[in-house]
């Protein structure tokens, strides 16, 4: 492939106006508050002096265009993303310390789709209209329709108080980890499963199938070995997208867990009135988001390279 | 149509009828009325699903529950399906450099962002309340049906009918008016009860983290979220309202499967 590292190049220009563009929005949050910001966060009682403090803090008393470049200067380019208003703290550090809490999260929920999905896809495709493929298509419809925060408390009740099996909430072992990752991956399993199934049909009936059992291979080595690999290609595809979806849904599975991911904070943020933390939070999640989709593109191109430049 | 998006259209049906006998059947003194003497009371004759940790009838809150899902849902796809044809239409309409900023720019800078976070991040800094919400989860609804409309206009400003027509010597309005909005009715429906589904779903998530609908009104993810202290001694508490919320977001989305096949007799699955 020559020219792919063209095609990377061309990939990562394209997200400078999309990263400008997130980082745009995410300054002009804190204008759409009604009224007025510092007086809500010092309180109304709060001297009037400590609220000029504040807005002197929150860059208030500049006007709208100087407010944008120091966000910029001082925030986005020194990579502190602002400073507690309190504490002074570089609001990064704080993201940082809670962002790969999310990170294995996500992670874990996405090998539990790829460890479910693809074997009940595939059994669903070979077998079609057994017992395998219409409980698949009955989890499938569950898995967009059932909220994670009503699944989540019958897998608590069932595995922690119940069953005792697994803790109810919080961060720590392994075990910790099983219930908010199934929480947090069952819809996107249910959609994958679909997905793994329509593609192992549709690459079942290409031409090359034909010729590697002509060739006189046994169905599972056809199967396994050229069946499998082509249409895993659209899902690796489905799961990058959908990695940024995960993101977001673990901000209610980490509320529902306790997890202390980078959901959960932006959640706290919120009832603290702390806007430059939540700032913070929805720009790492998004500028995460858009990094990952950039690479699942790369990949899947990688993968397939009959896909052509547009 | 088929068995599954009959069971569709019964639902969505049930849960209409639900929403319009609310008000009939209980008062909004019997939705609000808490009495700590009977909470976590089991179903008796006088409350039929027993009531909450702050002893407030469970089955008149689920009732009202609906009204807020519906209203919020309806709301939100009548604004969301309307904002978002009229950006499509003029995209797709005009193309050239208005078609670049439109599809190229806005299209991709609201994609950039998981929905459900966006929705978050403005009630956030708007404050939580219906007005808001229902804004919050516009802002993001309209992208689809944006996207939708200007397929659908590329696809039909190129047919041999529609350039007949400009040159028998019809303007843009009568073309947009009289063939490519006629011929984007089906997919705007098919997408509407999508939208429905996602609305629902997304008022009850904000709704369970505390960004949705304040005060006393009643919302099956509210519901959830404030019952979680006794979600394992009163389970009905989070299984009433996310059996609600399950069973409106499969209707409407069995609905829409449904009517995409039977408005669309070429689409065979």
């Amino acid at each position: 492939m020559p020219r792919f590292h063209l095609i990377v190049a061309r990939r990562l220009l394209l997200l400078l106006p999309v990263i400008f563009l997130v980082v745009t929005f995410v300054f002009l949050l804190v204008h759409l508050v009604p009224g007025d910001p510092a007086r809500l966060i010092v309180g109304e009682n709060a001297s009037q002096e400590t609220y000029l403090e504040m807005r002197q803090r929150m860059r208030l008393d500049l006007p709208l265009h100087q407010q944008y470049l120091a966000f910029w200067r001082e925030d986005i380019l020194t990579g502190e993303l602002g400073r507690d208003y309190i504490t002074n703290e570089p609001n990064i550090r704080r993201v940082m310390r809670r962002y790969p809490s999310t990170i294995v999260l996500a992670l874990s929920a996405l090998a539990i789709v790829v460890i479910v999905a693809v074997p009940l896809g595939v059994t669903a495709a070979t077998h079609r209209g057994g017992i395998v493929d219409a409980i698949s298509s009955v989890v499938a419809l569950l898995g967009v329709s059932l909220p994670s925060f009503a699944l989540a408390p019958l897998l608590i009740l069932f595995f922690s108080v119940k069953l005792r099996v697994l803790p109810v909430s919080g961060p720590g072992s392994m075990r910790h980890l099983i219930l908010p990752a199934v929480t947090l991956g069952f819809a996107l399993a249910a959609v994958v499963t679909r997905i793994v199934r329509s593609s192992v049909i549709e690459e079942l009936g290409e031409d090359y199938v034909r010729t590697a059992r002509a060739k006189g291979l046994s169905e599972a080595r056809v199967l396994y070995r050229h069946v499998l690999k082509n249409s895993l290609i659209p899902v690796v595809t489905i799961l990058g997208l959908q990695f940024g979806v995960l993101l977001a849904g673990a901000i209610v599975t980490e509320y529902i867990f306790s997890w202390p991911g980078i959901g959960s904070l932006l959640l706290e943020s919120i009832n603290q009135r702390n806007y430059s933390l939540t700032q913070s939070c929805i720009l790492i999640i998004s500028i995460t988001y858009v990094l990952v989709n950039t690479a699942t593109d790369l990949l899947y191109r990688w993968l397939d390279p009959r896909i052509k430049v547009e | 149509m088929s068995r599954l998006s009959i069971a569709g259209l019964v639902i969505v049906a049930v849960l209409a009828l639900v929403a319009l006998l609310g008000p009939v059947v209980y008062s909004w003194e019997d939705v609000t009325r808490q009495d700590l003497e009977i909470r976590l009371a089991r179903p008796t004759s006088a409350q039929l699903l027993g009531t909450d940790q702050l002893g407030r009838d469970v089955l008149a809150r689920t009732f009202y529950g609906a009204r807020v899902s519906l209203q919020v849902g309806l709301l939100v796809v009548v604004i969301s399906a309307s904002i978002g044809t009229t950006i499509g239409l003029v995209s797709g309409y005009y193309g050239g450099w208005i078609d670049q900023v439109i599809s190229g720019v806005l299209f991709n800078v609201f994609l950039a962002f998981p929905g459900v976070l966006l929705a978050i991040a403005i009630v956030a800094f708007l404050g939580a309340s219906l007005t808001n919400l229902i804004s919050a989860l516009c802002v993001i609804g309209w992208v689809s049906y944006a996207r939708l409309i200007r397929g659908q206009v590329l696809k039909v400003r190129e047919l041999d009918f529609v350039t007949a027509s400009r040159a028998l010597g019809a303007g843009d309005s009568r073309i947009i008016w009289r063939h490519i909005l006629p011929n984007s009715v089906q997919p705007l429906i098919v997408q509407a009860s999508l939208g429905m589904a996602g609305a629902v779903l997304a008022e009850a998530t904000l709704s369970f983290l505390g960004l949705g609908v304040p005060g006393a009104m009643p919302s099956w993810g509210k519901m959830i979220n404030e019952s979680r202290e006794v979600w394992f001694s009163a389970p009905h508490l989070f299984l009433v309202p996310g059996a609600m919320i399950m069973l409106t977001v499969l209707g409407f989305n069995l609905l829409g499967d449904g009517l995409r096949d039977w408005l669309d007799p070429k689409l065979k699955r």
